[in-house]
């Protein structure tokens, strides 16, 4: 069965805000979804590609006011 | 490390700029399966300061390290060496550059990690690149410091320079026959123009070229506060929040045992408020004004000083008074009405970073 998991990765800068990602993801199972929530404008670029370069699947991304947040689906 | 696997494996350090590019791109070419890494020291010049700053925020932004592994189509691994990289740079055993830039000892670390097995969960490679040129930097990239990140690496001859080869010994994936000496390069010096007619030929057309260096530590005036800040504290050492806050604002330092951030434009006052809850602020009330940080354990006289240096920086510079709210990280809060201080009497000795 599948699980969901949350990073709060608010107020770090990039690259900080992938590298969590990264650590968190090493740990979660294929078909696994992490939710993330970030401040730094940056990470619009960086965790798409990320996920690209990594063949994860970025599921939902959005943002409101100053925050950005993404659902990623574990390859 | 333990390797051996049906086919060749090799790290690449990734930086995001054109050499390591290059020098990725030149073996995955000869069909060996590359993985870049990317170490995040704490120093990077990259992101950080491009996210704070306003003037920055519009434009378009983009981590160049995962960026060149998209455009190779290999896996990049960013590693958080901020903890471990403190020994390179408070005790570096080839010493410093121009600067605070331990550049030989960062490039032996660097490859070091590389090749260790728990940098990578997969683990375990059978050689490890870089985008090194023989005579390119005048503390790293000589031809008689190379072969000492080599031995003191550990990598010895797993090591393979792409751009350079030809002016180095063969390597053990040369010798073995993964790689094809004759398709590497013998670039040297600092011309970059062997490097671009490269990148014209892979049909490399966008890439990363950094102005004054991927490191803070390369940088004088951010030396200068590293230096005075460990000088302030009678310790050679830092935090990453330490090392951040060097990259942000005017820091003026009245005495030794404390010095005042002041935020220079609205990223930097929005970045700085992040760290409300650790450090004493002050922030004009009556006037538009900057926020600052007190770093440092000021005495209650100090604080008035204080305020009139950061109501020098506000819209209420030519005021007779201005208040400045004192806010303590408990919460506790204080209005001080102040004359701002006079440029003159501003000591510009007190200025931290100045040349």
């Amino acid at each position: 069965m599948s699980a969901t998991d949350t990073l709060d990765a608010c107020g770090l800068l990039c690259p900080l805000p992938v590298i969590r990602v990264q650590d968190r993801i090493k740990h979660m199972a294929s078909g696994d979804t992490l939710d993330v929530l970030a401040t730094d404008p940056g990470t619009r670029y960086d965790i798409p590609a990320w996920c690209r370069v990594h063949g994860h699947r970025l599921l939902e991304s959005t943002q409101t006011d100053e925050r950005f947040r993404f659902r990623i689906r574990v390859s | 490390m333990a390797i051996r696997h049906k086919k060749p494996r090799a790290a690449a350090l990734i930086s995001g700029g054109l050499d390591s590019m290059l020098a990725a791109k030149i073996v995955l070419d000869q069909g060996i399966e590359v993985e870049g890494i990317n170490f995040f020291t704490g120093f990077c010049v990259e992101g950080h300061t491009h996210a704070i700053r306003s003037k920055d925020r519009a434009r378009a932004k983009r981590n160049n390290a995962l960026w060149v592994a998209e455009q190779l189509g290999i896996k990049l691994h960013i590693c958080d060496v901020v903890e471990e990289y403190k020994e390179v740079v408070l005790n570096p055993k080839h010493g410093y550059g121009a600067n605070l830039n331990p550049c030989l000892d960062c490039k032996i670390f660097m490859v070091e990690k590389a090749l260790a097995s728990d940098a990578i969960e997969s683990g375990g490679f059978d050689f490890v690149i870089t985008g090194e040129v023989v005579g390119q930097r005048p503390k790293s990239q000589r031809a008689d410091t190379m072969p000492v990140i080599a031995a003191e690496s550990g990598a010895r001859d797993q090591l393979l320079r792409p751009l350079t080869a030809l002016n180095l010994p063969p390597t053990l994936p040369e010798r073995k026959g993964w790689v094809d000496r004759n398709r590497l390069y013998g670039f040297h010096g600092r011309d970059r123009k062997p490097q671009m007619a490269l990148a014209a030929q892979f049909g490399l057309e966008d890439y990363a070229q950094p102005a004054g260096g991927c490191c803070f530590l390369t940088n004088a005036k951010y030396a200068r506060k590293l230096t005075d800040l460990w000088q302030a504290r009678a310790k050679r050492d830092y935090e990453l929040d330490d090392i951040m806050l060097l990259k942000v604002g005017r820091h003026i330092r009245p005495a030794q045992y404390y010095k005042l951030i002041i935020g220079r434009e609205e990223g930097e006052n929005n970045f700085l408020a992040g760290y409300r809850k650790c450090f004493t602020t002050l922030r004009t009330a009556s006037h538009e004004g900057p926020l600052t940080l007190i770093d440092g354990d000021p005495k209650e006289a100090d604080l008035h000083l204080a305020a009139r240096i950061v109501a020098r920086y506000s819209q209420g510079r030519d005021a007779d008074q201005v208040q400045v709210d004192v806010c303590r990280p408990n919460g506790e809060r204080q209005a001080l009405l102040v004359a701002p201080l006079p440029p003159m009497e501003l000591n510009p000795a007190w200025h931290v970073g100045a040349a």
